[in-house]
This record gives structure tokens, sequence and C-alpha cells, in this order.
């Protein structure tokens, strides 16, 4: 009997302090966000703060154009998802389903970049969007997501798997590739769009190093580097900078949990398919 | 092939290929010959550029010399090799047993999958404000704890020998998750049928972790390893925001080097070279660890 309940005792015990222990930092950020400037620097510490005060909240507002902020992050999202998976998916169709000379060799060459970090090539990628005039605004910001190996070759892998006895019926009824991109491999591409989606989405909510280097204007600036900017001006304002952090984490995990049940329903269709 | 491919080639291609082409020839390839280009040069990144008129001047490989030859370099190596020592083993041992967690069957399971991933799911930035407050000396949640157990607490990021550890522990927390979901990929491809061999035999929960689970997730170990040796190397937002690169230079990596001498002291072709050594370390490890995994990694035949 006793060792029936062994194992689930065993798990439910560890994972529950493993979770407790990844949870400890959120629980601290929400908080401090509820603290008021004195109770800060209180001891002994406050692990529940004993009057809440949403000082911070009020002043990540005030003092930065934050709900501009948020916009931008959702604006700077959105349309780099866009633009990363539109360009990837037109480019792993022809790498998939295409025959032209030097395929092969071209798309080794999208591999390759993979290689190379972003570390690497920022200080001149910021000179090109220098010469272009593209400093600060969005178009420098967004541009460089027209190319990403890694959404290039997820799709093109899964693009290979598709039947080509699907393309050769639509070509009979005289289907260009246009029309074959769109009405078909697009659609049977759904579920990797959607997890390449979500991975694009987090990317650029997520980003600091490059709008760091392409952002100096608050109006434009996007979540992380509003904060990074916030952390060096009220360095000890945590209820402010917890504040702040929390907003911007709250839509991303949402957009996680939303998207989850895609993922599933996607697994789906392709076990049918399969 | 299906029939299209037949009359199409290039023509038809390159629409497809354009927005794609485009990216990587403007922001790919343009960008690491300029950067190459400019590590040989002294440009500062303000002067118009004007080869006739020799700017920026030529320099050779004065920036290369000059990094590989001062004291800051080595520094740096040094402030990042203390975090791959610490940061490697906890990120495997912590992501290993979340993962064999994660693989259970019981009821709620999912909830705690959802609940690991979180911190993966938060910005950089966000998670270091958190842990730069939570580690705060005096006012911070961790040396609280710590006190509860009657230990008194180090100055964290304000002391030399305990900021990297610091940024370590921010690290395993922002990691975990993902690497825990990268192993249970690994712990559903093991076929059921080698622990019931290993139950036959009478191997215990131990002995068969030890003797089963390890060596067939050698594959994964391997491929996870290598991924956070080149991540050691990028550290940048945990540095940027915990410790600014100190206290003295404790927390100094390549990343944030690179970073300030281009945008801070506007030495683009300096901070262009140190780029470079820097993708050589990267390349140099990528191609060291896919010699020696032949050497020690299990398959699974």
């Amino acid at each position: 009997m006793l060792r029936r309940y062994a194992g689930p005792f065993f798990f439910y015990v560890m994972a529950t302090a493993i979770a407790v222990i990844v949870l400890i930092p959120f629980f601290w950020m929400i908080s401090t966000s509820l603290k008021s400037k004195g109770a800060l620097t209180a001891v002994p510490i406050e692990w529940i703060p004993e009057e809440i005060s949403f000082e911070g909240y009020r002043k990540v507002f005030d003092v930065f154009p934050f709900a501009r902020t948020i916009l931008n992050s959702a604006f700077v999202a959105g349309l780099t998802t866009v633009v990363r998976l539109a360009a990837a998916a037109m480019a792993a169709y022809a790498f998939a389903k295409m025959r032209f000379r030097g395929r092969d060799i071209l798309f080794a060459a999208v591999l390759a970049t993979m290689m190379i970090p972003q570390q690497v090539t920022f200080i001149p990628l910021f000179l090109v969007m220098k010469e272009l005039q593209l400093i600060n605004t969005f178009t420098g910001l967004i541009a460089p997501s027209i190319f990403n190996a890694f959404a290039i070759f997820m799709m093109r892998q899964h693009m290979r798997t598709v039947n080509d006895a699907y393309l050769d019926a639509a070509v009979m009824d005289g289907a260009t590739h246009r029309t074959i991109f769109v009405r078909l491999m697009l659609p049977l591409s759904a579920p990797i769009l959607a997890t390449l989606a979500v991975i694009a989405f987090m990317d650029a909510w997520n980003d600091y190093l490059w709008p760091l280097v392409m952002l100096s204007d608050p109006n434009k600036m996007t979540l992380p580097l509003a904060l990074s900017k916030l952390s060096g001006q009220y360095a000890t304002d945590y209820n402010t900078l917890m504040a702040g952090s929390l907003i911007s984490i709250v839509p991303i995990v949402a957009v996680y949990l939303a998207a989850q049940k895609h993922f599933k329903a996607g697994l789906q269709v392709g076990g049918v398919k399969g | 092939m299906p029939r299209v491919s037949k009359h199409n080639g290039w023509f038809a291609a390159i629409w497809f290929l354009l927005p794609c082409l485009t990216g990587l020839i403007l922001f790919n390839l343009i960008p690491v010959a300029g950067a190459f280009t400019l590590s040989f040069t002294d440009w500062d990144g303000l002067k118009p550029i004007a080869p006739k008129d020799g700017v920026p001047a030529f320099v050779g490989l004065d920036n290369y010399a000059s990094i590989l030859g001062g004291d800051e370099f080595w520094r740096v190596l040094r402030n990042t090799a203390v975090y791959i020592v610490l940061y490697i083993p906890l990120i495997l041992i912590a992501s290993i047993a979340a993962a064999m967690l994660l693989h259970r069957p019981y009821r709620g399971v999912s909830v705690y999958r959802v609940l690991f991933y979180i911190p993966v799911l938060t910005s950089w930035v966000a998670g270091a404000l958190i842990f730069k407050s939570i580690l705060s000396p005096e006012y911070g949640g961790v040396n609280d704890l710590l006190n509860q157990f009657g230990i008194k607490g180090p100055g964290w990021l304000y002391d030399p020998n305990w900021a990297m550890p610091g940024i370590v522990l921010a690290s395993i927390w922002k990691d975990m998750g993902f690497f825990a979901l990268i192993f249970l990929g690994g712990l559903q491809g093991i076929d059921s049928s080698y622990y019931e061999a290993a139950k036959i035999d009478g191997a215990g929960p131990w002995r068969r972790f030890r003797h089963v689970t390890l060596p067939l997730l050698s594959p994964i170990t391997f491929f996870v390893t290598v991924i956070c040796l080149i991540f050691s190397f990028q550290l940048f937002p945990q540095v940027m925001i915990m410790t600014d690169g100190g206290p003295h230079g404790a927390t100094q990596v390549m990343v944030e080097r690179i970073y300030r001498y281009a945008f801070s002291y506007f030495k683009m072709g300096y901070a262009s070279a140190f780029s470079f050594i820097l993708f050589a370390i990267i390349f140099l490890f990528t191609w060291l660890q896919l010699k020696l995994q032949k050497k020690w990694v299990h398959y699974d035949a």
C-alpha cells in the first residue's frame, strides 16, 4: 500500500519544491511592485507589504511614456512575426518544392549563417541602417527579421513532407506556384507556422541588444529597452521597476498560454494527416 | 519532384526567394564583410568613410594585437570561464531533474510544465531586474531566506567574488525550463523496453537512471552542453542590467566590452576586431565539440 503512494508522493513533493523556487522571484516582483517607496528598505523585510501601495504603477506611467511603450512592443512584435514568417515561408517553398540551379548550395549558405551570432554583426548592421537612414525607426528595427535561417529551415523541413501528388493534381487544374503556395502549402503548414509565430513573437517582445543599438527616442522604445532606461534613472525605485517588469511579463505569458491550445490542435492535425 | 518543377527554374523561384535573399545579402553578408574590413582599421564611427583621404586608416593587425596583448581580454575570458564552470553543471543537473519529473505520468504534470517555463517567457531585462532586487544584500529576499537558516548571505552583486555567482543564479532560473523541455523530448524518445529489461535484471531507480537514462540521453546532453557553451560567450543583458560589468570589472564579458567599445568609446574598428575574436572562439568550440562527439556520445542503434 505504502509503495503504491511513494511514487506520486515523491513526484508532487519534488515538482512543487522546484515550482516554489521558480515562482519565488515572481512573488518577490509582485510584492515589491505593491510597496510604497519607504517599505522597500524596511527591516525586517516585508514579504507581503503591510500596506498595499500603487505608487510604483503610477510612477512608471508618469516618468516614462510607458503606455506608448506597451503599444510599441505589441506593434513591433506583431509585425516582426508577420515579416519573418511570410519571408521564411516563401523561401522555404522555393527550397522545398522548386527546382533551380544552385538551390542546395544556396540553402547551405542560409544554414551557415546560423553559425554567425548577432553579436558579431550588430555593429556593421547598425552602420548599414545608418546609411539607409533607418536609425530610430521601426522599419530599421524590424527589417532584419526578413531573414531568419531557423524559420526557413523549419518550414522547409515541414514542406518537404507534403506529398508531391497534391502539387501535381493542382498543376493539372492549372494552378500556378502562387496559388499552390497560398491555397495549399500555407494551410498545410498551419501547425509549424503557429509554433514559429510564437517563437518569433517572443523573440521580438523580449529582444534587448538590437533595440538598444537602434532606438534612442523614448517614444519609440520597446518594453525591455524602456525598463533598462528606467533602471538607469531610478536604480533604487524597485517598486516602479517591478511594476514595469510585471506589465512586460503578463502579455507574453498570456500569448503563450493561448497558443498552447493551438499547439495541441496542431499536433492532432499532423497526426491525422500523417 | 512534381511536374511543376520541370518548367520553372530561377525565373519562377526568384519571386519566392527575393525577400530572403535581400535579407541575406543586406543584413548578413554585407555586415559580416563590413565588420571584417573594419576590424583592420581605426575607424571611430563618426568621421565619414573616405578611403582616398585615409579615413579610416588601415592599421593591419594592430587591433587584434592590442586586444590579445592586453590584460583586459584575459580578464574577460576568466570571468566567462567562472560563469561557465558554475553554470554548465548546475543547468544540466537542474534541467535533467526537472525533465525527469515532467516525464512522470501524474495528474497536473502539464501545470508544472507551464510553471517551469514562465521564466523562459520573461524578458532578460525584467528577469535581471527581479534578481537585482531580490539579491540586494540588505533588503533582498535571498539573503533574508538564508538568514532564516542562520547563514549570513554575501554582498552578491556588490562583491567581486559573488557578482558572477549571482548572475549564474539568475541564468539558471531563467534557462532551466527551456533546457528541461529539450531533455523531456529526449526522455520521451527512449524506448520503454530498456527500462523493462533493466527492471527484470533487478536494477533499482538509481541504477536505471545511471545505466539506462543517462547513456541514452547523452546525445541531448551533448547538444545542450554545446548550446550552453556558445550562449555563455554571448552573455549580455543580465550583465548590463545587474552589474554593468562591475564591481571592479568582475563581470565584464565579451559582448558587454564589444558594445562599450562601439557605442560608448566609439572605437568601431577595435570593437569589430573584438567581435571577430568572439566569432572565432564560438566557431572553435562548435568544431571541437563536433569532433569529440563521436568519442563519448552513445547513440541508440
